[in-house]
């Protein structure tokens, strides 16, 4: 070290300082990521252990051994939310709320969207302004209004009533996103179909909707990751056995102190998490472009 | 004979009108019912709460007007107060602890670090998990008898405590910590996108006047992310107002009443004590919150915008 700073003590010095920064950077990156990764790291593990090797270990440890028979007790022999049927009947609550809510709203908002770029009348902009304000909307403002129209639609503690929702309040978000895209396509594309006679139909088959992909793709994963995920309408407008997955899993959390079977419990929680994480690691792109489109309003 | 004929051509320029006028008026009246539907949820649904906060409803809507009665009733409400004392601990230390250690792992990821990818898939999946599941495993993971605690007794250290989420004091601590997980990645890849935005050319010209890589993160490209960083502390300021859902989960609003927030307590008030009206003042309160960081947030990108517009 000596002799290298005798050499040239500018560059050693810096030489080691950058070393020494590289290996803070690393350092903090892998403590985030054991923060970051903990959570799933344990329910994941924990599915597959034991339940007196937890009881005697605690949740945080390698497994000893590993059994897949929790997973059948999880869906569809495990006590849940008032029933002994498993997480199946919640899980397909879920499917059954999301998917059709998911592809109405981004229809609709397609179709809106499209109205709302290209087809723009005196008012337009300010009717765009005022269905994006429905993005900002805090749930418990409209909890009330809700129960008491899906009560006169006879809608409530129906997957229905769960779809109907999520469909007029997903609207703003679709109408959105796919406004802003539509606003980006050519307006002599648009022009020019019509100088040949196209209507206003035709020009949204032909012309934007095979531009549409994208956006569509970003719409609806931004859509199912926010009906799958969502929590307070599941909680209160269904109950029993008509819950979304969401609303069943907090009755883990509220058991109090009976007794938890953590290994059940946790594959329990990772099917609840499994479908918007699917999503996430394998529609990556599209989730992250939804992300930020979404936050940059 | 030419009367048909002329009879049969008005038919068909009526109807050819109609079809037109029906063809010109095509997008408004597609655009009419999901528009309907939106401005009732939108504006109805607010007006109706609004009424309902200012009637004498309690178990059952009742729309006899009583004035601001719930609002005072509600804001001399000790859970109330504990609901938004939390607000503010839990949002100013989840909105800066998930700010700060977003932009710090931005800045260290745009280091040109090995593996870039595999960091951010890593940091960012939370986002993916529902407040549900977050709060359901950090619960357990915080749980002395189970968690973190349990995990350092068996390295044998008996001595260690780590109870935070069975303290009155020290709870929402446990609900910052969770926040700030679900959250941190999502900042980090906004910065990021940021960050690499930056003019390069003026951060070479730095370079070569001798200044160091610190400060010209200090002066001149923390600078220039300076509307994204704003956007995502108004989005996070958002989150924190809104949240329900993790709390729920991860403490169920305890131990006691020591980790309530506003949305809770109003949930609490409409579907479980049968308080409807002094609920809906609560809604609107939690509106008029959102209000207060939205409205200026929007005043400033319009100020923005037309400042933009002068200088072109």
């Amino acid at each position: 070290m000596s002799e290298v700073a005798a050499y040239d003590p500018m560059a050693a010095v810096a030489g080691w300082r950058y070393r020494r920064a590289r290996i803070g950077v690393y350092v903090i990156l892998i403590a985030v990521a054991i923060y970051a990764i903990l959570p799933l790291l344990v329910i994941i593990l924990n599915s597959f252990r034991d339940l007196d090797d937890i009881a005697h270990r605690g949740l945080i440890a390698i497994p000893l051994a590993f059994s897949l028979d929790h997973w059948g007790v999880t869906w569809n022999k495990f006590c849940v939310s008032g029933g002994c049927n498993g997480i199946a009947p919640f899980f397909y609550n879920s499917l059954e709320m999301t998917i059709p809510a998911t592809i109405i709203s981004t229809i609709i908002g397609a179709i809106n969207g499209y109205i709302l770029s290209m087809w723009r009348f005196r008012g337009s902009e300010i009717l765009f302004g005022a269905i994006t304000l429905g993005v900002f909307m805090p749930g418990q403002m409209v909890l009330l209004p809700w129960a008491i129209t899906l009560g006169s639609l006879g809608l409530t503690n129906t997957i229905g009533g769960l779809v109907l929702i999520h469909c007029i309040q997903g609207l703003s978000f679709t109408t959105l996103f796919c406004r802003n895209y539509y606003v980006g396509i050519p307006e002599d594309l648009i022009k020019a179909a019509r100088i040949d006679g196209a209507g206003f139909w035709r020009i949204f088959r032909k012309i934007v909707l095979p531009l549409s992909p994208p956006i569509l793709i970003v719409t609806v994963i931004w859509q199912f990751t926010g009906i799958w995920n969502d929590f307070l309408i599941g909680l209160v407008f269904s109950s029993g056995s008509g819950q979304p997955i969401t609303a069943a899993l907090i009755g883990l959390a509220t058991a109090g102190t009976s007794v938890h079977e953590y290994n059940v419990e946790s594959a329990a929680v990772l099917i609840g998490a499994l479908p918007p994480l699917l999503i996430y690691f394998f529609g990556g792109r599209y989730f992250l472009r939804g992300l930020t489109q979404g936050a940059i309003k | 004979m030419t009367a048909s004929s002329i009879s049969t051509e008005s038919n068909t320029v009526s109807h050819g009108v109609l079809r037109e006028r029906a063809a010109r008026w095509l997008p408004q009246i597609v655009l009419t019912p999901s528009l309907l539907a939106t401005f009732l949820y939108v504006f109805l649904f607010s007006a109706w709460t609004i009424w309902i906060s200012l009637s004498n409803s309690s178990l059952l809507p009742d729309y006899k007007f009583v004035g601001f009665k719930h609002y005072g009733e509600l804001w001399q409400n000790h859970r109330w107060t504990i609901a938004y004392t939390n607000l503010f601990i839990f949002g100013t230390l989840y909105v800066t602890g998930t700010a700060v250690i977003g932009l710090a792992l931005a800045i260290i990821i745009d280091q040109r670090v090995r593996a870039e990818a595999l960091w951010r898939t890593i940091y960012l999946y939370p986002v993916a998990v529902s407040f549900v599941v977050t709060g359901t495993v950090w619960r357990w993971i915080f749980n002395p008898a189970s968690g973190i605690e349990a995990m350092v007794h068996g390295w044998g250290w008996a001595g260690f405590h780590f109870d935070w989420i069975a303290s009155r004091d020290m709870a929402i601590y446990t609900v910052v910590i969770t926040g700030i997980w679900n959250h941190a990645g999502f900042c980090m890849v906004l910065f990021l996108a940021g960050l690499r935005s930056v003019d390069q050319d003026l951060i070479k010209a730095a370079q070569i006047d001798g200044a160091s890589m610190a400060r010209i993160y200090r002066r001149i490209i923390i600078p220039s992310i300076r509307p994204i960083i704003i956007a995502a502390l108004v989005v996070l300021l958002q989150f924190a107002i809104k949240t329900f859902d993790l709390v729920q989960a991860l403490t169920t609003g305890g131990p006691g009443i020591s980790t309530q927030v506003p949305a809770i307590y109003v949930y609490d008030l409409m579907f479980q004590r049968g308080q409807l009206a002094e609920g809906a003042a609560g809604a609107i309160m939690i509106l008029l919150a959102l209000a207060a960081v939205l409205v200026p947030y929007g005043l400033w990108r319009n100020y923005q915008r037309r400042r933009e517009v002068a200088r072109v």
